[in-house]
């Protein structure tokens, strides 16, 4: 058992690229959640419609990477106000049930065979991103220390989705923190003492869905732009769960919440899969109780004991304030 | 260009006198020749002129391009021994006739040295108008068949769900899961104990039952206790859900597998469609069984305390019914049910480790459909959206039936969120 390399393995995933994008994700999924209320369980449908929109943008209308950027937004608003006009009116396990359809929906449409042309069917598109890499100041070598090593065009990514990351906390922040933020948590606590109060809810409901959509559109973008790929299959529903087991863990309705739990929830995955896939090829777990395919689905089973005790003993997380998450379905 | 030179050297093919191609034919020449006709069910064949027979060789390189005459018939010289394949250019026929098989508008043959070969085209007539409209609706009956057995499946599955919903509140993301479990534990009777499928279904009925309470007694039940939210409930069947599904890849392998019988069956023919005995029992079995289900929730003591339950928790309560017993009396029994719709699904398409959690979309747009909550309700819409999703592929791609089941879900909570059955209330 190497303990550095797998500490070494853990601490490059905690800060690795997924992390800022999982964070990313877990931001939006936060103002909806944690903030307003809103059960959306299709976050990953933004995220998919940030990186199909960056990569057919780019692969498929032939036009410049930052065209992307825009066009994929403006899906992501386009689905928020589809998603949210028939639900929000409704009890908030409508909209669980509709935002999880609509995720399928988008995954299955961008892998069907008539899509072949626009989305690449199951095989997604690739190499889009050069123009991302193109604007690299950071000269080329590795960078790091110890076993943490990265290379320049992964430390790029890194920076500017950890830049996104801060940037955006920091908007979470000032949001939360004004009367527009105030609403939404009240939203959250009695959705018909805000209204009484002259709260359009619906209204502020849907600018929450709108906007912690766009948050995980972003991270779409930086997912799509880190591994130069798309596949359909990448964007399936147990995304969305992770991001509800970041928020849990880090601290429902707080800024850093989702930032620090995103850094612990793929710390941990990776510490698991090293330490389990070393300790099998070590002996000291027979391959008859685990093998190395094995390792792979270990880490889920203990992905849902996790989320389900966090949700049971701690439910407000690390960070958390129990009188912050007072969520219930009224 | 090149088809033009073709089609004017076709022209000189077919003003060869009969003898002369009979002379060639003597000579060795390799060649296609033969009458186009249509033979009605009464009466004489009729010939049929002017239509186009394209041909090339085995490697696609065209050859030509032949039109009958007036007397239906045709010929082509070929250039030499080889494989062929002929096309019947479909749009060249008259209006009224039509091909009996249209796959077969495209023959591939081999000519041997020196042969001259006759091409089968079996027509016939005035498919044109009401043959496509019976094709159409024979494709659309065997369609329904799929639907209701589908629809069926949901149902059994999808009862427990919204009874669940109905009497705790609790939208169970790991209901799929159970279906999963039921399967599994059928497989496992059935393939590594031997047991014959029938008792496997029945005892695995009873494991999933007892699942089905212990989950109730072990996990919600304490939760209920000590009044954890709904949400947190609903988060908590999704880690529930995760935990168990990659457990069944942990220990049953990513491998879908049939069970010891009835895994294949030839379709039998009942008029225009064709289906395996299995299906039949099937589609009768879950009939019986929804309405078995329908008769204990109407006549049964437990039955009525359900309903009264999920009708309205409180008021129940008031009237003396032990509000926790009735529910763990449902999580067995929807446990059960999805069991048995887990064993038929896995009948159908095999068993695998997340057959459940894909049938669980499909649950909520059923339950949904029929009125959140409601035990009927869930009935009518599972067998509404498996005969939706089987019947769009007539007009949509099979790979995006799915999406359409999904849309429809959307788009009733649009205009009558309750469901079908639910009560017009406001709901939010």
């Amino acid at each position: 058992m190497n303990w550095e390399f797998i500490l070494g393995r853990s601490l490059s995933s905690a800060i690795g690229s997924d992390a800022a994008v999982f964070a990313l994700a877990a931001i939006g999924l936060n103002l909806h959640f944690g903030y307003t209320g809103l059960l959306n369980f299709g976050q990953v449908a933004f995220m998919a419609l940030g990186a199909y929109g960056l990569s057919v943008t780019v692969a498929t209308l032939g036009l410049s990477l930052w065209w992307g950027i825009p066009i994929g937004l403006a899906l992501s608003v386009t689905l928020a106000l589809l998603l949210g006009l028939p639900t929000l009116r409704l009890r908030a396990d409508y909209l669980a049930i509709v935002t999880i359809a609509a995720s399928e929906i988008v995954r299955f449409v961008a892998r069907s065979v008539s899509m072949r042309g626009v989305t690449g069917g199951s095989f997604g598109l690739s190499g889009f991103a050069d123009e991302f890499y193109a604007v690299n100041p950071i000269p080329g070598g590795s960078y790091g220390f110890g076993v943490v090593q990265f290379s320049a065009r992964a430390l790029w990514v890194i920076a500017v989705a950890w830049g996104l990351v801060a940037i955006i906390s920091l908007m979470v922040y000032v949001l939360m923190h004004s009367p527009w933020g105030r609403v939404l948590r009240s939203i959250r606590e009695d959705e018909d003492a805000a209204r009484s109060l002259g709260k359009n809810v619906y209204s502020y409901k849907m600018q929450s869905l709108v906007l912690g959509g766009l948050f995980g559109t972003i991270g779409g973008f930086m997912y799509a732009i880190s591994q130069q790929s798309v596949q359909p299959d990448t964007y399936s529903t147990p995304v969305t769960f992770y991001c509800y087991a970041i928020i849990i863990l880090g601290g429902t309705a707080r800024v850093l919440g989702p930032v620090l739990g995103s850094m612990i929830f793929w710390g941990l995955l990776s510490f698991t899969d090293t330490a389990l896939r070393q300790a099998v090829g070590a002996g000291y777990i027979p391959t008859a109780i685990m093998d190395g395919t094995q390792v792979g689905q270990s880490r889920f089973v203990l992905l849902g004991l996790g989320l389900m005790l966090l949700m049971i003993f701690r439910p407000q997380g690390i960070l958390g304030d129990r009188r912050e998450i007072a969520l219930d379905a009224h | 260009m090149i088809r033009i030179l073709v089609l004017a050297a076709m022209g000189c093919v077919l003003l060869l006198p009969a003898t002369a191609a009979q002379a060639q034919q003597q000579e060795g020449g390799e060649a296609i020749r033969g009458t186009i006709v249509q033979r009605p069910e009464e009466g004489d064949p009729v010939p049929v002129p002017g239509v186009d027979i394209a041909v090339t060789t085995g490697d696609g390189e065209d050859v030509g391009t032949v039109t009958t005459a007036e007397d239906g018939s045709y010929a082509l010289e070929l250039p030499g021994p080889g494989d062929y394949s002929a096309t019947l250019v479909a749009e060249t026929l008259p209006e009224d006739v039509q091909l009996t098989d249209p796959d077969r508008a495209t023959l591939e043959f081999t000519i041997r040295p020196g042969q001259s070969r006759p091409l089968l085209y079996p027509l016939g007539e005035a498919e044109s108008v009401g043959g496509r409209f019976a094709a159409f609706m024979s494709r659309a009956l065997q369609l329904a068949v799929e639907g209701i057995k589908f629809g069926l499946i949901i149902a059994m599955t999808a009862v427990g769900l919204s009874l669940i919903f109905g009497t705790t509140g609790l939208v169970n993301f790991a209901h799929g899961e159970l279906v999963t479990f039921g399967a599994i534990a059928a497989w496992i009777i059935n393939v590594t104990f031997g047991v014959h499928f029938f008792l496997a279904a029945i005892l695995a009925m009873g494991v999933g039952a007892l699942a089905g309470g212990l989950l109730d007694r072990g996990l919600w039940a304490p939760l209920r206790r000590r009044g954890t939210g709904l949400i947190a409930m609903l988060v908590i069947s999704i880690g529930l859900s995760i935990l168990l599904r990659y457990s069944f890849l942990y220990f049953f392998g990513g491998r879908t597998r049939p069970y010891g019988q009835y895994a294949v069956q030839r379709a039998i023919e009942i008029g225009p469609i064709g289906i395996a005995p299995k299906d039949i029992i099937a589609i009768v079995l879950s009939l019986l069984v929804l309405v078995g289900v329908g008769l204990i929730l109407q006549r049964t003591k437990i039955g009525k305390a359900m309903r009264a339950v999920a009708d309205n928790r409180d008021l129940a309560e008031s009237s003396g019914i032990n509000v926790e017993r009735v529910i763990l009396f449902v999580w067995a029994f929807g446990a059960a049910l999805a069991t048995l719709g887990g064993v038929m699904l896995g009948l159908g398409e095999q068993v695998s480790w997340q057959m459940g959690f894909q049938l669980l979309l499909l649950m909520f747009a059923g339950v949904t459909l029929g009125g959140l909550g409601t035990a009927y309700g869930a009935l009518l819409g599972s067998i509404v959206v498996g005969l939706f999703i089987q019947m769009s592929t007539l007009v949509i791609s099979p790979e995006l039936k799915n999406v359409g089941a999904l849309l429809v879900l959307i788009f009733i909570l649009l205009v009558r969120p309750q469901g079908i059955l639910g009560q017009a209330e406001r709901v939010g």
